[in-house]
């Protein structure tokens, strides 16, 4: 509902809608929109553990949020944790883990601004 | 297990009581999936079915108003931050989720009729499922170590689930005199959290030479090599010179049996006395994971890895530390990152669609003191039955490393506590 709510123009989401009476065609409308967007159940192998550790901006964690990146910099940033370019503590670790394609799926999935990786803050 | 003809019984005098229940309702048009147990590994499930598929019946069976983290209870010991933190209530999670809502009901899952696919609970009513996922956690094996039940762990506490075991063990510890023994027994594999008890020992170590210098700490361990055991032993030179001592099971640390009496640890190398003992039991997959018959002779319970169903029972699920996990650990990370995986396998499974493999990460942070923290990562996958390491990946953190790094990791550490705990209880 949220990402529907963002589908349509950014207006800053509603907490909750279906605890209030909604009319029959806009729960279906809303769950048409809803379905058609990118879910945990769309994750490419691997990115729905991302979230154990990069939660959302508003966190303020030491460990960066994953919000907001394009596929192409977050491939990247893979490449440089696993060529030690990029200095890491446990990235390095993790991304020799997955492959050229598993990186760029789950970069992909990361990427999509409706993804819903993790709870709200 | 509970007989066939106890449970129908059950069944038949609960009809009207779980008809009238809301999710048995919605499990009626719905297909009705039911996690049992809210820890790390079951409400980060309950929370990924949602996600996965809103028009999924999602039903969360746990008893306790709030959930006690284990991640970090070791600093509750040691004095150095309050039980509170530790602590998550269940109040904020049946109304979340932009994507429905999860049905808690807040009532003991006390058996299974794996064949009828119902869950007794422990007011008698039950509950039917399309597919069950049980996430109970460990139990501590009051069976195993001769002398130690759970009378005696009120005088030698385990401290091994979090809550007033741990706040026991801390006061203990408080109100011993300075030049006192404290002696911790390590189990052998498998057990929740592998380094657990040496991130406990360290913290136990710095609180000892903070506040009770003259004081030893002794580790009485079942086995010859430990998670994390470099990094770990480097640091106790570093910073506890002289003020831990392990002993592995080659030089007779497995303790055999324990006199709660007179807090004697009794090895096969001879019998020690302690001012605080910390006996950390041998461990086995929660009770309900016996009842519903998921659970093999170790204790634990054997999975498929891709999907976490049981080898044992069909329709059923097993996640968390309650399963085996083969080259994955027992820890909060696993835990979360095997119910996602899991959930997906579900969501796939109750719309007739072929499960995906998975991959799967695990990261562990041990506190060695204030400010000095140590990890180990891993990433695991599917292979010949198991959850294997892909090889090449992985590992802990530099055994050389400046200070700076330590503190890093100490502050990730932190931080990962915040972003998981806000994730799966939040």
């Amino acid at each position: 509902m949220r990402r529907a709510k963002h589908r349509r123009g950014g207006r800053s989401p509603a907490p909750v809608l279906l605890a209030a009476p909604v009319p029959l065609a806009a729960i279906v409308l809303l769950a048409a929109l809803v379905a058609s967007a990118p879910a945990w159940a769309d994750a490419a192998p691997g990115a729905a553990a991302c979230s154990g550790c990069h939660g959302p901006a508003a966190l303020s964690s030491a460990i960066p949020s994953l919000d907001g990146h394009a596929a192409d910099e977050i491939v990247a940033q893979m490449h440089a944790f696993r060529s030690g370019e990029r200095k890491a503590t446990v990235m390095d670790r993790i991304a020799r883990g997955f492959s050229e394609e598993e990186t760029r799926a789950i970069a992909e999935w990361l990427a999509k601004p409706e993804a819903a990786r993790h709870a709200q803050p | 297990m509970p007989s066939r003809r106890a449970l129908i019984g059950g069944v038949a005098a609960s009809v009207a009581a779980a008809v009238l229940a809301a999710p048995e309702v919605r499990a009626q048009t719905q297909p009705g999936v039911i996690v049992v147990g809210g820890g790390f590994a079951g409400a980060s499930c309950a929370r990924a079915l949602k996600r996965m598929d809103r028009d999924l019946a999602v039903t969360l069976i746990e008893p306790e108003a709030a959930y006690l983290a284990c991640p970090f209870s070791n600093a509750v010991i040691a004095g150095l931050r309050g039980i509170e933190a530790q602590t998550f209530s269940y109040d904020q999670f049946g109304s979340y989720d932009r994507f429905g809502d999860i049905a808690l009901i807040r009532k003991r899952a006390v058996g299974v009729d794996a064949e009828r696919r119902r869950v007794r609970l422990d007011d008698g009513t039950d509950i039917g499922y399309t597919r069950l996922v049980l996430a109970p956690g460990v139990d501590l094996r009051f069976d195993a170590l001769p002398g130690y039940d759970e009378a005696a762990s009120a005088i030698m506490p385990h401290a091994w689930k979090a809550g007033a075991q741990t706040l026991l063990l801390r006061d203990q510890l408080a109100a011993m005199p300075d030049g006192g023994v404290v002696i911790l027994s390590v189990p052998p594999n498998p057990f929740r959290c592998p380094p657990g008890p040496y991130e406990r020992a360290s913290l136990i170590a710095h609180y000892l030479k903070t506040s009770k210098p003259r004081s030893k700490l002794i580790i009485l361990d079942a086995k010859d090599a430990f998670s994390k055991q470099r990094l770990f032993e480097a640091a106790w030179q570093e910073l506890y010179p002289g003020l831990i001592e392990w002993v592995p099971l080659s030089s007779g640390g497995r303790v055999t049996e324990v006199d709660p009496a007179t807090r004697t640890l009794v090895t096969e190398f001879g019998n020690h006395q302690a001012d605080v003992a910390n006996v950390i039991p041998p461990q086995r997959a929660g009770a309900i994971a016996q009842s519903a018959g998921v659970a093999d002779q170790t204790g634990w319970c054997p999975i498929d890895p891709v999907t976490f169903e049981s080898r044992l029972q069909p329709a059923i699920h097993v996640i968390g530390d309650a399963a085996i996990g083969g080259a994955m650990p027992k820890s909060a990370f696993s835990a979360n990152a095997q119910a996602k995986a899991c959930a997906a396998a579900v969501a796939a499974l109750v719309r007739e669609r072929r499960p995906a493999q998975p991959k799967l990460i695990n990261t562990c942070y041990s506190l060695v003191a204030p400010g000095y923290g140590i990890s180990i990562a891993g990433v695991y996958q599917p292979r010949d039955g198991l959850l294997a390491e892909v090889e090449g990946a992985g590992g802990t953190s530099p055994l050389e490393a400046p200070l700076s790094v330590r503190e890093l990791e100490a502050a990730y550490a932190q931080d990962w506590f915040r972003t998981i705990t806000s994730e799966v209880f939040g």
